[in-house]
């Protein structure tokens, strides 16, 4: 049985997480089919590859739970007639059955699910699926499907973040600031000491800043934000309610930097510095720029 | 303006997770329920547009339990004209049979909008909206943050990593809101008197089993307890040591 990987690109370029998409798709077998979108609109990329998905005889169809594949994988679904195991964090097959885990309640819990569609439709949460470091090139027999119709929802343009900013979704390094930080103006601290980390970091935020109009909604970290599992997490002057400490648990190391010796957040961290941002914050900029030097 | 919007009573927030007995689901006992914090922009969008139009209806269609009802008149108070209960005792683990009962209910009227949250904040599934619209073949745009409309012509902005996608779509459509397309408002209590005499329909409703089945709920591995590196800028140069030796992570 096969296994379809639905892959990701911009501007041409394969997007990192499409290599994490064929990494889980290998947990359900060696043999796996990728097939990635040109331009059209999501309609038109979800009619081709529905159509695939059953033409094909695909066990099982792996989308990327990004913004595409969150819009896209549902409606490839329907057209399948089941739903999406979306968003999950383990996949392995029991018994002839695939069985996937994902997290619930922005990860205060995880929910194991047997997947029972045929094919299943599975969209994998980013930064999870790491690909092996020894992963060779395969002989590939590409194929070119068309497109029945471009679609009614049409993709007019893409406006860019600004030049170096990271999403904090696909970061490999957060550093995220909340009230500690005490004004808008004063997260060029953070920005300074993701810059160091060179275009590895991005700048989260709590959602007591997002509400209060500091930083965008594309930066909040937390239930009601991103789901983020970094391999750092960096909470600078975030006191770490639970809704921020389900959104970022999952992160593989926590580094806490807080005046408040008491603040939840030291709970969740590996490591916490008590003291005032202001001079920590800079003191590790210096000493990362160092390092990368 | 005929607008729909489906909305999903959840657990609030801050709410600690506690596993019931079954190992399966939540234990509801203490625990405090909300709208859905996302179904508050669609709701809260669905009143602009009417109040733009200066004509129409707004009604809000969830799928829950009974307790539920208190859901939809929290919608009710903030400004919409109906509710309808899709009563069920548990909502489907598969999003695909919620999507087909809403789909049922919206079938047959011809709303000009049909509006969700993004995801509800306890499944995370972020999926009903787009498979009610494919159920439907009506056009579909999810995590809309900002959105204009003339006419049947719409032109929707949407978060994709590192930008923003503008999408153009027809009306009739679905659209799943996200934070920053609105601030809704609170219900004010003239709001809340007025919600108690609005209709509220109460249908029950059958979900099938669908292809998704929960075989267990477990609470997240603990985190190792950390340690505290050190107070102040001193610290900072173990912090560096610890982060690069320890946790090879630099």
């Amino acid at each position: 049985m096969t296994t379809l990987a639905v892959l990701e690109q911009r501007d041409g370029t394969l997007r990192k997480v499409s290599y994490e998409v064929v990494t889980a798709a290998r947990r359900l077998g060696a043999s796996v089919d990728a097939v990635v979108c040109s331009s059209a609109g999501p309609e038109g990329c979800a009619s081709a590859i529905a159509e695939r998905a059953k033409s094909g005889g695909y066990r099982a169809v792996v989308f990327a739970a990004t913004a595409t594949g969150k819009d896209l994988a549902p409606r490839v679904a329907a057209k399948l007639g089941v739903g999406v195991a979306a968003d999950i964090t383990d996949l392995s097959v029991d018994g002839g059955t695939i069985v996937a885990t994902r997290p619930v309640y922005a990860g205060k819990a995880l929910q194991k699910v047997r997947v029972l569609g045929e094919p299943a439709v599975i969209s994998v949460r980013p930064n999870v699926f790491t690909p092996p470091p020894d992963a060779q090139a395969s002989q590939v027999q590409p194929e070119t499907l068309s497109i029945p119709s471009p679609g009614r929802v049409v993709v007019r343009e893409i406006k860019p973040a600004p030049a170096g900013t990271l999403d904090v979704a696909e970061a490999q390094i957060i550093i995220s600031g909340g009230r500690g930080l005490k004004e808008p103006a004063n997260f060029k601290v953070l920005e300074e000491l993701a810059q160091a980390f060179d275009g590895r970091a991005a700048v989260g935020a709590s959602r007591a800043v997002v509400d209060a109009g500091w930083r965008a909604h594309a930066d909040q970290v937390g239930q009601t934000g991103k789901t983020v599992s970094p391999s750092l997490y960096i909470a600078v002057g975030i006191s770490g309610a639970i809704q921020h400490l389900a959104g970022m648990r999952t992160s593989k190391v926590i580094v806490a930097i807080n005046k408040d010796k008491d603040a939840p957040i030291f709970k969740v961290a590996d490591y916490g510095v008590v003291g005032d941002l202001f001079e920590i914050v800079p003191k590790l900029t210096e000493e990362i720029r160092k390092l990368h030097g | 303006m005929k607008i729909a919007v489906c909305i999903k009573r959840v657990p609030d927030s801050e709410t600690r997770v506690k596993i019931a007995a079954d190992s399966k689901s939540l234990d509801e006992a203490g625990v405090k329920f909300v709208l859905n914090p996302y179904d508050e922009f669609a709701v809260e969008e669905a009143l602009r547009r009417k109040e733009k139009a200066g004509t129409g209806e707004v009604a809000v269609i969830c799928l829950g339990p009974a307790a539920a009802q208190e859901t939809i008149r929290t919608a009710l108070a903030m400004g919409a004209d109906r509710g309808v209960l899709l009563q069920a005792d548990r909502i489907p683990a598969d999003p695909f049979e919620s999507a087909k009962i809403i789909a049922a209910e919206l079938k047959g009227t011809a709303w000009d909008l049909i509006l969700f949250g993004r995801m509800a904040i306890d499944d995370y599934n972020h999926q009903v909206g787009p498979l009610v619209a494919e159920l439907l073949d009506l056009p579909c745009v999810t995590t809309v943050s900002h959105l204009d409309i003339e006419g049947t012509k719409g032109v929707a902005e949407r978060e994709i990593e590192g930008g923003i996608e503008v999408v153009d779509f027809p009306l009739p459509a679905v659209l799943t809101a996200d934070k920053g397309l609105n601030e809704p408002r609170y219900p004010a209590l003239k709001g809340i008197m007025a919600a108690k005499k609005k209709p509220l329909e109460v249908k029950p409703v059958q979900p099938g089993a669908g292809a998704l089945e929960v075989v267990a709920l477990t609470p997240p591995p603990e985190r190792k307890a950390g340690r505290i590196v050190g107070e102040g800028a001193a610290a900072v140069g173990e912090l560096v040591r610890l982060l690069r030796e320890e946790a090879k992570v630099l």
